[in-house]
């Protein structure tokens, strides 16, 4: 008796708990047509450093001037991953997001963003056009964000153990690595496409046209690779400052990396070389997107172009180490910082270097390449992702 | 200073009287107004969460994976059987807990045993804080500092000795051991302070020696605490991943896996999470014999 009595109580608890939770549905909405007032607010996802107010160094802040100017109160939470970001998205309290390739494209078919317009933006017209009207910020014509700024994911060794100069990526999938357990490689999904793009090169009857988009066939050729990878893996990184220590150390000799890192375990004294290998690197770009649901588009609409403005991209991008997306911020970099390296370090205006990097996308289902609708969706590239963490 | 001393006085009674009067009269009505609030709040947030963790283990994604199916259905389930590796992950998971707790129990039985047998009035309270201190550091920075110590070379340990674990399982289990042996020691520690050292008097009277009076006298008394220490080792250990990811090497475990799921899929997450759940609530029924739950 007393055992039924309990059981309808969670009963009831459980359909209490299933009734709280929100259906969505999608549609990205119209893009504004014009920007009005300010509403005096703006809750902002970003990426660590991507809004500083000067609480972590005081030289660097670019939210307080942005206040100023316009009187739109910012309020950034800080996510660590882009599902984090997705995640937070989702919750539609936020009025945007600093996207990387593998969120947005899942946020565009959820509807959780709206389009762009791209004329409100003044200094959208300065950006590097190879960042524009790209898979992972645009859809059907349709501009979904503001490019931000993008990095690639370099090889990267240490000189004193690496003695010849490696120019492939074959060097971190050898199962005969003369660095076995040494080796680091991306604790993500999507680091399945690094594989895939060492295949399209390296097994060409696989017939691999882009990484994020793959047949079932060449995803488990893909797959396959890394399984054989992890037997020389030392340890996966997707924290910055664990990889940093590791390659500092020396527990971790070879493997991908940004050049962030490269810079700062330089500074401390590392002696490490970097390289795009000869079968081209994944990277990734990052885009300011407007959340369908909004509260504050105005204020949104004035970051966008606020971020993108020539002098707060030269912060953004020295302080965080990235190439930045407007080339107009080379010169300000140069006059802030007494710094002219960092737009060749990071190769801001190659546009041929960054032609050679495919940028992280969300693989799905109809193929991100429009080459039919059988590709493995990005749900299956997390559960493969397990199965070769073993 | 001055002072009232209220008496009750008779005649007309004031609202919080009567309130009480009637509360005295109504027992059932006392007892829910007293524990009604508590009682809510463990249900919606400890038996609710848990009841719609549950519930969500058993929805599935839509179809293009941008949204969640409200239909019931065991196929997450099934996934975790079909796929060995969630298996393999499981096992693991609990391979390092059982290691890590039988690590904390043989460290944490002859610290405890000394700061409450040993030692004078005035080291235990310096030995006790000693222990408890490490509990007042963030667990981040612990476990981030044994990264320092356990990499493989160039690590404090590597320099200083030429042998060390490494980022791996060896490491991962040293450093939840050293997390977790303050909740290990000090239920052992107040066991062993309410064993009367009358008992161990008696025997070493009776001519048993100390490893004899150990085995028979001091561990039968004190199993309670160290299977109620072992909850405590066991469950965190089962639970962790942050440890896991910065020293643990490779090492996948059940909350990366549900870590790396909750986001893209979290009813897979979900199921993958009851797991756990599942293998606590047999362990605490299995020790509920032992009477160890009356110690926690």
């Amino acid at each position: 008796m007393k055992t039924a009595r309990y059981c309808g109580a969670l009963v009831a608890i459980t359909l209490l708990a299933s009734a709280c939770g929100d259906d969505k549905k999608a549609s990205g909405g119209e893009a504004l047509k014009a920007i009005g007032d300010g509403e005096k607010a703006l809750n902002l996802i970003v990426w660590a450093g991507y809004a500083e107010d000067g609480s972590t160094l005081p030289d660097y802040d670019w939210v307080h001037p942005f206040q100023d100017q316009t009187g739109c109160v910012v309020k950034s939470k800080i996510a660590a991953t882009s599902d984090e970001m997705f995640q937070l998205m989702s919750t539609n309290q936020y009025d945007g997001v600093s996207a990387s390739g593998d969120s947005s494209v899942r946020l565009i078919d959820a509807g959780l963003v709206a389009p762009v317009n791209t004329a409100l933006i003044k200094n959208y017209a300065d950006l590097s056009p190879f960042l524009k009207d790209q898979k992972y910020n645009s859809r059907d014509g349709k501009n979904y964000g503001i490019p931000h700024g993008w990095g690639a994911n370099y090889l990267m060794w240490r000189t004193d153990v690496v003695a010849s100069p490696p120019d492939s990526w074959s060097v971190v999938f050898d199962k005969t690595s003369p660095y076995a357990g040494k080796v680091t490689a991306y604790d993500a999904p999507i680091y399945i496409a690094d594989a895939a793009l060492y295949l399209k090169t390296a097994q060409p009857d696989l017939g691999i046209d882009d990484p994020y988009s793959l047949n079932q066939k060449q995803f488990d050729a893909a797959v396959a690779l890394l399984k054989d990878q992890h037997s020389i893996i030392g340890e996966y990184w997707n924290d910055y400052t664990k990889t940093q220590s590791a390659f500092e150390q020396g527990s971790t000799v070879i493997g991908t990396t940004w050049q962030v890192i490269k810079n700062l375990a330089t500074t401390n004294g590392a002696p490490l070389e970097t390289v795009v290998p000869k079968e081209g690197s994944t990277g990734w770009s990052d885009t300011w997107m407007i959340s369908s649901k909004a509260a504050h588009p105005n204020c949104m609409y004035m970051w966008m172009d606020y971020i993108t403005s020539p002098k707060v991209q030269a912060q953004v991008a020295y302080y965080f180490g990235e190439a930045p997306a407007n080339p107009k911020a080379c010169a300000e970099i140069a006059t802030l910082y007494s710094d002219t390296t960092h737009c060749d370090v990071f190769k801001a205006t190659d546009e041929s270097f960054a032609k050679s990097i495919s940028f992280w996308a969300t693989p799905r289902k109809s193929c991100l390449n429009g080459k039919g609708n059988d590709c493995v969706p990005f749900v299956d590239w997390i559960k493969a992702w397990t199965e070769i963490k073993g | 200073m001055t002072s009232t001393i209220v008496t009750p006085s008779p005649g007309p009674s004031s609202p919080g009287q009567s309130a009480s009067r009637w509360f005295h009269r109504h027992p059932r009505a006392r007892l829910v107004s007293l524990i009604g609030a508590p009682a809510a709040w463990m249900l919606v947030l400890y038996i609710g969460s848990l009841a719609s963790l549950f519930l969500t283990s058993l929805y599935r994604l839509n179809d293009d994976g941008s949204g969640i199916q409200k239909v019931i259905g065991a196929q997450n389930y099934r996934t975790l059987i079909d796929k060995s590796v969630y298996l393999d992950v499981a096992v693991r998971t609990v391979k390092i807990a059982v290691i890590v707790t039988l690590v904390d129990m043989v460290l944490a039985l002859p610290i405890a045993f000394f700061i409450a047998k040993v030692v004078g009035t005035r080291w235990r309270r310096l030995l006790v804080a000693a222990v408890l201190v490490p509990l007042w550091a963030s667990y981040l920075v612990k476990a981030f500092s044994w990264r320092a110590i356990i990499g493989s070379p160039g690590g404090v340990l590597d320099r200083t000795f030429g042998v060390s674990p490494n980022y791996g399982e060896v490491g991962l289990i040293v450093v939840l051991a050293y997390l977790w042996l303050p909740y290990m020691i000090v239920p052992i520690y107040s066991g062993l302070e309410r064993l009367p050292d009358s008992l161990l008097d008696a025997s070493s009277d009776l001519g048993a020696h100390f490893g004899f009076t150990f085995r028979r006298v001091v561990l039968p008394l004190l199993l309670p605490s160290i299977v109620a220490g072992s909850v405590f080792t066991f469950s965190l250990s089962l639970g962790d991943y942050i440890a896991v990811d910065l020293v643990g090497g490779k090492t996948q475990v059940i909350g990366s896996v549900v870590f790396d799921n909750f986001s893209a899929d979290l009813p897979f997450a979900a199921a993958f999470a009851v797991v756990p759940v599942i293998v606590m609530v047999a362990y605490i029924l299995g020790i509920r014999r032992t009477g160890a739950l009356d110690n926690l």
